[in-house]
């Protein structure tokens, strides 16, 4: 759940200047030699803390080419993504195809997951569930990345009174749980496509996103480069878009790609309380929540929709993971 | 003799090839005696002294040859608890950055009381009693009242000075410091330098002094080593040193301070860097950045040759010696 | 200090009738607080217009909420949709909730930080990769989606354990619906616990410690431990508050009577009273466990206590 995200990025966040890179000027500490050594992408002579935006994107990627983590994600993300567009690639029955002579049957040739309670085939609807999970991960998540990083960078850049605000606006978000805001405002909707699920995401989920992007603009405004900017009289917008935004960003790329394996975890939840996606479209969620009352008889009901949203997620969690390493080589 | 470092030998396995830090190493300290390590960063005068310590991060740092002796026994062959009885209690360091160099959750008396209270077997009211003495034999003011504090409580001169009192606790027959003025105010580095000096005389302990300050050293100093990729340069008496330097790499030290009689002239600096310890040169390491280097520096490994036109005992590891020490 | 817990106390008020009042208009704009009162029929305008008028509900949306939280400070919190009085329904249910969260927190505490600090000290060691790489499992999977099967194997197919917890939910029962709350954050404590010692590790105060002649238990315990742990407390004490808000999953898939089980009914009833008394609450609830480890934090770390 979004709320429950730790915060492996603290120190992106305001203020809170962690751990000074290595040891500082002449000193030679072993340790701070092997780090250098180990953690500098190009020898020990490469570059220091300071980096520039480009490098930085740049050293990132190819970190990440080499990354098999990031490749195994990326290739399931990939997958995932094609057959939510196109199910019948791997998939020619019909996911509302049923027969209820062969309600919870186990697999046989042809439907090699067996059949669910309603009889319809298994393997299919799995298949086809994707679609309904990728388009909640990927439109909340672009959602929330777009208003949460407009709302959170600009109260970071101006600061103010409109940071005040949105401060407190943020800490009454963080104060309500989010399946209870998703039971109150779901439970009352009818509609059966994929959109108010989206819009509840976005609605709750903008103020952790806006909360990142705003320390990770304060501490790039910081940078003696974007001071130095100032100095020689940059415009506000110059600077924004130039100097603070490309750095600002990393954290917040990495906070909305793990963000959105939650969402996709979250959206089964709410679909499993009743509240979230609703038949006859097609979710692992909605599935799930079918398959307790025969979990007996035909596990795998469960296990299946259950198996493909536990990858979904963590290939997602994984790829942001991935790409954070490859950010902040502190981390590591 | 109270420590020697024969022919030490340490690397660091990393992601890009295996780092040399220091290759063979040898020097000494007598008790009393204070022997001064000058060298760039990464030129292993630390990690000599963490090698010595015990304290060195293993893996990705491995102590792959030589002997460190120390009142006669090989540090190396003991068994690690036996290693750190000596740790703390025989030998002691002070480190360069005090403020993070202690805990900054535990107060500073608890820190300094776990000495006594580890190696002693003290009761937490002795050592704490035992505190409030050393924090007053290094003259930090009002101990009895600031013994509860933390460090970011204090200024970064008594903050050292709480550090050499961890190191002094329990009399050691050796202390290490690895820079200890470096961090420190201008103002505050004579003081502090003045005390650990003082210190020294009084329990006749032998000091490790690790610097790239030249300054420091005339001072305090009876022998300086000079290090450079992993290995000693020079070694002589100081005085021997500041008069002639025996290799060109001490000679562009002492050509780098700044000095009144040339005010106006371009200061020296020693041109090029540190050479990368994954790829040492062939032949001299400091062949790429000496003025005197020719055909023989780049294809021979010069060893440590006694320079015999000394009334001392004293050598450099440069073929052509004997140019450098008139040139 | 005593300053510091002031200036917290009165930023908390803004946020308290703040994430009130969003809940109270979500419930009101977003649903018919009257549609349950009449069953499950729909009410005749008649009724409907008169019981609007006995609710006040004919009155603007902040008047009401004027109204609701004066009586909320009197401690009446209003009827239920089955005429029980709300608190009695918050006198039944938070016992078992808390007792639920009790346990859940103590997961997370001991196996949590074990794991943490056993994979931080052992970093690249198979044990951390394997114990890095279940976190990441147990992350991935909705707590649901993890209560049905440990149910499914735990209490249906093995029989250790009661398929469902009966009504008066001793702690016994909760075990292992109180490890399926706690496992998404169980594995976020093991990261963070991991990372923090990891990056302490390499602290020039530890290389101190190592050089005094600590023994290693001692290093570790004494000095590692106590700085690394203080990132690790605010998590678990901010969580406590998201624990019991997301007990509502669990306790639907054991079916235990607590807070999220009796949201549930209201939200399905679409019972005003009831689900903005028990959101209230925990609202307050999440607030004060902040403000908890605010002060905890301050007591932990010297550098913030005496700033």
């Amino acid at each position: 759940m979004p709320e429950q995200l730790p915060e492996p990025l603290e120190s992106f966040e305001e203020g809170q200047a962690i751990a000074p890179t290595g040891a500082g000027g002449a000193s030679d500490l072993a340790t701070a030699e092997g780090e250098t050594l180990e953690k500098t992408p190009g020898g020990p002579l490469g570059t220091g803390p300071d980096k520039k935006p480009r490098s930085l994107w740049s050293d990132a990627w190819h970190d990440l080419r080499r990354n098999p983590i990031f490749i195994i994600s990326g290739l399931i993300i990939v997958f995932l993504v094609i057959i939510s567009i196109w199910p019948q690639l791997i998939a020619s029955g019909n996911p509302l195809d049923c027969d209820l002579s062969k309600a919870q049957e186990g697999p046989q040739p042809g439907h090699p997951f067996g059949f669910n309670g309603q009889g319809c085939d298994v393997y299919t609807r799995t298949v086809y569930g994707a679609r309904a999970s990728v388009q909640v991960g990927v439109f909340a998540t672009l959602g929330v990345t777009i208003l949460g990083s407009i709302l959170g960078g600009l109260a970071g850049f101006y600061g103010g009174a409109w940071d005040g605000v949105l401060s407190r606006i943020t800490d009454v978000f963080f104060a309500i749980p989010v399946v209870l805001g998703g039971l109150v405002l779901l439970s009352v909707v009818s509609s059966n496509t994929v959109w108010p699920v989206i819009g509840f995401m976005v609605l709750l989920g903008w103020p952790q996103l806006s909360r990142i992007a705003r320390g990770s603009v304060i501490t790039a405004k910081q940078n003696d480069y974007v001071q130095a900017a100032r100095a020689l009289g940059a415009s506000n917008n110059r600077m924004l878009l130039r100097h603070i935004a490309p750095n600002a960003l990393a954290p917040v790329i990495v906070v909305a790609t793990i963000a959105l394996g939650t969402y996709i975890s979250l959206e089964a939840t709410l679909s499993f309380l009743g509240v979230g996606l609703k038949p006859p479209t097609v979710s692992w969620g909605i599935d799930i929540s079918s398959a307790a009352p025969y979990v007996r008889n035909a596990p795998q009901m469960l296990l299946w929709p259950s198996g493909a949203l536990a990858i979904t997620v963590l290939a997602f969690i994984m790829l942001g993971d991935a790409v954070r390493d490859a950010l902040d080589p502190k981390l590591r | 003799m109270l420590l020697e470092v024969r022919d030490l030998h340490v690397e660091f396995h990393t992601r890009d090839g295996v780092a040399k830090a220091v290759n063979g190493v040898n020097y000494s300290v007598d008790a009393g005696e204070t022997l001064a390590v000058l060298g760039e960063s990464g030129s292993g005068k630390s990690v000599t002294a963490q090698a010595i310590m015990g304290i060195l991060d293993i893996p990705p740092g491995k102590i792959s040859g030589g002997e460190i002796l120390f009142q006669g026994r090989d540090l190396l062959k003991l068994k690690e608890d036996e290693r750190r009885k000596i740790r703390g209690a025989k030998m002691a360091m002070v480190f360069q950055d005090a403020l993070s160099s202690l805990n900054p959750v535990v107060s500073v008396g608890d820190q300094l009381g776990e000495m006594f209270r580890v190696h002693k077997g003290m009761s937490r009211k002795d050592a704490r009693a035992k505190a409030v003495e050393l924090m007053d034999r290094v003259r930090i003011p009002a101990a009895k009242e600031r013994v509860g504090q933390y460090p970011h409580q204090f200024s970064g001169g008594m903050r050292q000075r709480i550090m050499i009192a961890m190191a002094l606790a329990l009399e050691p027959e050796l202390i290490i410091a690895d820079e200890p003025t470096t961090a420190l105010d201008v103002t505050v580095q004579a003081q502090v330098m003045d005390l650990l000096a003082e210190l020294q005389r009084e329990l006749n302990m032998g000091l490790i002094l690790i610097t790239h300050d030249l300054g420091v050293v005339a001072d305090v100093a009876d022998k300086i080593a000079v290090m450079y990729a992993g290995k000693i340069v020079e070694q002589a008496p100081v005085h021997e040193i500041y008069k002639a330097p025996a290799h060109p790499y001490t000679r562009g030290l002492l050509d780098s301070i700044p000095r009144l009689d040339q005010k106006g002239q371009e200061l020296y600096a020693i041109k090029g860097l540190p050479p990368n310890l994954l790829a040492i040169p062939p032949g001299c390491a400091f062949n790429p950045r000496c003025p005197l280097a020719r055909d023989r520096c780049r294809i021979e490994e010069p060893p440590l040759y006694d320079v015999t036109e000394s009334p001392v005992k004293r050598s450099s590891a440069c073929h052509f010696w004997k140019e450098c020490l008139h040139g | 200090m005593g300053r510091y817990v002031i200036r917290r106390l009165l930023q908390m008020i803004p946020v308290f009738f703040g994430a009130t009042l969003l809940i109270f208009l979500m419930v009101n704009v977003m649903g018919d607080p009257i549609a349950g009162l009449c069953g499950d029929r729909q009410c005749d305008p008649a009724t409907a217009a008169q019981l609007e008028k006995e609710f006040g509900l004919d009155k603007p949306v902040w008047q009401q909420y004027l109204t609701y939280m004066g009586n909320v400070f009197t401690g009446d919190f209003g009827t239920a949709f089955n005429g029980q009085e709300v608190t009695e329904l918050m006198a039944s249910a938070f016992p078992v909730t808390i007792r639920l969260t009790i346990v859940a927190i103590f997961f997370e505490i001991v196996i949590g930080i074990s794991l943490g600090v056993l994979t931080g000290l052992k970093r690249g060691h198979p044990v951390d990769t394997s114990v890095l790489l279940l976190t990441l499992v147990v992350i991935s999977i909705p707590t649901f989606v993890t209560g049905l099967i440990l149910q499914l194997l735990l209490g249906v197919e093995w029989g250790w354990i009661k398929p469902a917890v009966s009504s008066d939910a001793p702690f016994n029962e909760l075990i292992v619906p109180g490890l399926v709350l706690a496992s998404v954050s169980l594995a976020y404590v093991t990261r963070l616990t991991r990372t923090s010692i990891a990056e302490n590790k390499r602290a020039d105060y530890v290389r101190t410690a190592v050089a005094k002649g600590l023994p290693r238990h001692r290093v570790i315990t004494r000095h590692l431990l106590r700085n690394s742990l203080i990132p690790v407390v605010t998590f678990i004490g901010t969580d406590i508050g998201a624990l019991m808000g997301g007990a509502i999953v669990t306790e639907r898939i054991f079916n235990i009577h607590g807070v999220g089980y009796q949201l549930y009914q209201g939200i399905l009833r679409q019972n005003t009273q009831t689900v903005v008394g028990f959101v209230t609450v925990l609202v307050i609830v999440f607030l004060v466990a902040n403000l908890l480890v605010d002060l905890l934090y301050a007591v932990l770390d010297p550098r913030i206590r005496y700033a």
